[in-house]
């Protein structure tokens, strides 16, 4: 399996994104989500899976790309993280992909925004471009500074 | 070798609570010198513990050990009699083997102590050569050989508790001796015959010494194995799992509940409803094995109490009652050190000294007494003192002289806002700094701790007579009551330990009852102003203006909370009901957000968010914010404000001056390591909740500001990890950070401006607590380093 990758993808604002197949805990449909007040705006809601409270991050919102039109209810990827699970809400859930190592390349200096951060690098497939992402950049959203004890 | 390291791990296990109850063990003993069973207690474990580490191989261990069980050997022969010095000599014993306990679990080795002295100490004191001697033959130095470990001679009668048989009845059982012997030897013991039933038997000659011994052995192995089949040993770690689990049933069954409303089927009906008793027995069941006494941590304070009282020239008595109240052990864990500083407080502070006590007519003894039982869902513990009580003049005193309250605010103080001083950081009325207590972390950290638990801490106080503190505390942490309630359509869940009463009001009540102080809502409630928080608003749910909105109602709900000594009363769109809930952590993500302690999951599997009452509260300022950096804090019915006065923030501003500025427009205090400074468009920021803020110097603001409008400054050289102190300012949601060198103080005083000044970034200078200060002038500070501050709207 040397120098071959396994990707589970997903689309959001129409772009192919993917993080490491080991990282996903499951992938599952719409959930109802309760808001979370003056949370950081990425932060879409809470769910509830299975008796499990998980923090859903939005994305598009993320990722500073158009805001999802209200009437498209979002996917959730449940990613596994330091301190439990982690939802991501995509558009659309894709295949889980195996990529060869050759197609990468790391993202171009031109990416701009935040994304610049959260993108590892890109995957040349034969019709399209595969994203990947870096999960723990991603769900890190408490600013470094330390807080005051 | 995987075998090994899990004897070892039993060993450390059993030795450490056998210490601990070795510890009591002595203390009682040494009250009670001729209490035999607790001695031969002692004894046992001592030789256990020689045994084993023998066995180990820890030579060192074993040596000290072995000398103290020779020691102890003399006084159960009734060769030496227990004093002061020979306590003192096995507690430093005791010490020394957990010494070497700790090592051995840290290193595997018994580590490099030199127990050459105690060793030599206690080897001395077998002599007899202590002043209160032994009252019979000089023994001489027991030899290794002379310890061999006498079997079990604890009275088993006087041991009831214990599921063995009694010897006689061994004996009878072995055809050793006939009951009538049996109950004649008992009989001689109840007369007031000290000596245990083998010894009468055999010195009467009606049993054979090796028949008692038998008997003895059987006993023993009976004991043994009785504690053996009954209690098994569970890792903790599997307990939470299997709290967790039952928190999650508690959710199903919650679940399904809800849904068997709609449903008309009776035998799912009825199956719903097993499902739910069995659930709530479960609950409680599992729930109980996380309880723990309370005793386990009230052991330890015989030994804490005796070391003190010595140390301080008192004389104390501990007395308990409740030791057998049990409370979750998440909560065990987190009074213990809350506990074991109010009972250093009571004997260093509260106790007086028996010369002055047998001076105000008491006994030289003083009494610590410490009290734990049930009420209401919570568990109650007092600790009281028969000492001095507090001197509220001298609290007073003490306050101002720290600069904690104004003059004019100390005449205002009742009893009972006196006391609450006691609570505030920095504030300590010992006179000498000991190593017990005094060193002005004490009762604040006590009371911050208990909070964190969801508890209060209340001081009642008897001049002359004694000082009583009350601790309430929930049981457990894990299942709470809350109350639910509904803002901007979505559902909030409020722990009920803080919550007070409801009130609604309705129709003309709704539209007259709240009326506003410059822009602030209120509520009289029985005469006195209680302070409105609209949760919409504080939530930014509904971002509209609160006395509109609160008017155009026509019934308002208000939740009346407690936080932190203050009432609020919350208001909300509707109360829902109270339901038991299970706390779960928020992730990493919103940890940030003080408005909340958790989350939850209702009947319907929805989440609903729990709110932190003192967060809100302080999110709200019904209390101030700065009371968790420990500056300092305004006391309950003081708050209003002076005309001719003001609370200043004081700082030590470059070359050592003092410099001051008005606490009102400090949003927060905060540290941030120096590291986390980062650069950008040329000026120094750091990430901020969430937020980017732009930090100033204080020091090149006020130095360099003519020449370089627009820079922070360079940070001064220093370590990476070094923290820099950064006063907040925040004006519509935007935030600019002031470094300062140093927070000193929070002072009440009138500004009174006795100099204007035509320094840059100063109005001015004036004294502030008997010291000359500079006032800045924050806002041309913040001006000159950002001319768009004020004017930029926030960007959205």
């Amino acid at each position: 399996m040397a120098g071959k990758k396994q990707f589970s993808t997903f689309i959001v604002d129409h772009l192919l994104f993917g993080v490491g197949v080991e990282k996903v805990q499951e992938v599952i449909r719409y959930q109802e989500m309760t808001r979370v007040p003056l949370a950081p705006p990425v932060v879409k809601g809470l769910i509830n899976l299975r008796g499990q409270i998980v923090t859903a991050v939005d994305l598009r919102r993320r990722l500073g790309l158009r805001e999802r039109p209200a009437t498209d209810l979002p996917m959730n990827v449940v990613i596994r993280h330091e301190d439990g699970a982690v939802s991501l809400l995509v558009d659309e859930i894709g295949d889980v992909l195996e990529v060869e190592d050759e197609a990468f390349e790391l993202p171009p200096g031109t990416l701009a925004g935040e994304a610049r951060e959260l993108i590892r690098g890109v995957y040349k497939l034969r019709d399209t471009l595969l994203i990947t992402l870096d999960t723990d950049k991603m769900l890190n959203l408490v600013p470094t500074a330390a807080r005051g004890a | 070798m995987g075998d090994m390291d899990d004897i070892i791990r039993e060993f450390l296990v059993e030795s450490n609570e056998n210490l601990d109850q070795l510890d009591r063990d002595l203390v009682t003993l040494e009250k009670d010198p001729t209490a035999r069973e607790v001695l031969a207690s002692i004894f046992r474990t001592i030789h256990t513990i020689k045994g084993t580490t023998g066995f180990l191989g820890f030579s060192r261990l074993e040596s000290v050990a072995h000398v103290g069980e020779s020691l102890l050997s003399g006084l159960r022969d009734g060769r030496l009699l227990l004093n002061a010095e020979i306590t003192s000599a096995l507690l430093a014993m005791v010490d020394a083997v957990r010494q070497m306990l700790v090592s051995i679990e840290t290193t595997g080795q018994e580590g490099d102590g030199n127990y050459a002295a105690l060793i030599e100490t206690l080897t001395g004191l077998q002599g007899g050569e202590s002043k209160a001697s032994a009252p019979t033959e000089s023994a001489p130095a027991s030899s290794p050989a002379d310890a061999t470990p006498a079997p079990d001679e604890v009275n088993p009668e006087t041991v009831n508790s214990e599921p063995a048989p009694p010897l006689g009845e061994i004996l009878v059982k072995a055809g050793a001796a006939n009951s009538e012997e049996i109950d004649e030897a008992l009989k001689l013991q109840h007369e007031g015959d000290v000596r245990h039933l083998g010894e009468i038997l055999t010195e009467k000659g009606t049993v054979k010494h090796a028949a008692v011994q038998d008997a003895l052995q059987v006993q023993a192995e009976a004991r043994a194995s009785a504690l053996s089949e009954s209690n098994i040993r569970v890792d903790v770690g599997l307990l939470d799992k299997l709290m967790n689990l039952v928190g999650e049933l508690v959710l199903a069954r919650n679940q399904i509940l809800q849904f068997s409303t709609t449903q008309q089927d009776t035998s799912f009906l009825n199956t719903s409803q097993r499902l739910n008793l069995i659930t709530t027995e479960l609950q409680e069941g599992v729930m109980k094995t996380r309880m723990q006494p309370i005793g386990n941590i009230w052991s330890k304070f015989p030994r804490v109490v005796r070391d003190l009282a010595t140390a301080c020239g008192k004389q104390v008595n501990i007395e308990m009652e409740g030791k057998e109240t049990e409370l979750d052990k998440t909560i065990i864990e987190s009074i213990k050190d809350p506990l074991t500083h109010l009972v250093r407080n009571a004997i260093d502070h509260g106790i007086e000294s028996p010369e002055e006590r047998l001076a105000a007519g008491k006994p030289p003894e003083g009494r610590l007494f410490l009290r734990a039982f049930h009420e209401g869902g919570q568990v109650n513990i007092e600790i009281s003192d028969d000492g001095a009580g507090i001197d509220l003049e001298r609290v007073k005193q003490k306050a101002l002289e720290k600069g904690l309250i104004a003059p004019d605010q100390a005449a205002r103080l009742n009893d009972r806002e006196v006391l609450n001083l006691l609570f505030l950081p920095g504030f300590s009325t010992a006179e000498k700094v000991t190593n017990v207590s005094g060193r002005g972390v004490g009762m604040d950290v006590v009371k911050t701790n208990i909070e964190k638990i969801g508890g209060t801490v209340d001081i009642q106080n008897r001049v002359g007579h004694g000082t009583t503190v009350k601790i309430k505390i929930p049981l457990t942490l894990a299942i709470i009551p809350a109350l639910v309630v509904t803002s901007g359509g979505n559902r909030y869940a409020i722990p009920q330990v803080s919550l007070l009463e409801l009130v609604r009001l309705e129709g003309e009540q709704a539209r007259k009852g709240i009326e506003m102080i410059h822009g602030a809502p209120v509520y009289r409630l029985r005469g006195n102003l209680l302070p409105l928080v609209n949760l919409n608003h504080q939530l930014g749910v509904e971002e509209t203006n609160v006395s509109h909105q609160l008017s155009e109602q026509d019934a308002v709900n208000i939740v009346v909370l407690q936080a932190d000594d203050r009432h609020f009363g919350l208001v909300v769109d509707d109360i829902n009901d109270t339901e038991e809930i299970v706390v779960k952590p928020l992730g990493k993500q919103l940890k940030g957000i003080p408005t909340f302690a958790g989350a939850t999951i209702m009947g319907d599997g929805q989440v609903a968010l729990i709110l932190d009452v003192l967060g809100l509260a302080q999110q709200a300022n019904v209390v101030s914010e700065i009371r968790d950096r420990g500056v300092g804090e305004k006391i309950a019915g003081t708050e209003s404000r002076h005309d001719d006065g003001e609370s200043l923030l004081l700082l030590g501003g470059p070359d050592d001056g003092r410099m001051a500025m008005p606490l009102s427009l400090v949003a927060r205090l905060e540290e941030f390591a120096r590291a986390s400074v980062e650069k950008a468009e040329g000026r120094h920021v750091v990430q901020y909740r969430g937020q980017i803020l732009p930090l100033i110097h204080l020091s090149s603001a006020l130095t360099e500001r003519r020449q370089e409008p627009r820079s922070a400054g360079p940070p001064a050289p220093g370590a990476e990890d070094e923290k820099i102190q950064v006063v907040v300012y925040t004006d519509q949601g935007r935030s600019v950070g002031l470094v300062v060198d140093r927070i000193l103080d929070i002072a009440h005083e009138a500004v009174k401006i006795q100099k204007h000044s035509g320094r840059h970034g100063t109005l001015g200078t004036m004294v502030v607590q008997g010291r000359v200060t500079e006032l800045l002038d924050l806002k041309g500070i913040i001006t000159a380093a950002d001319p768009s501050f004020f004017s930029e709207t926030v960007a959205a």
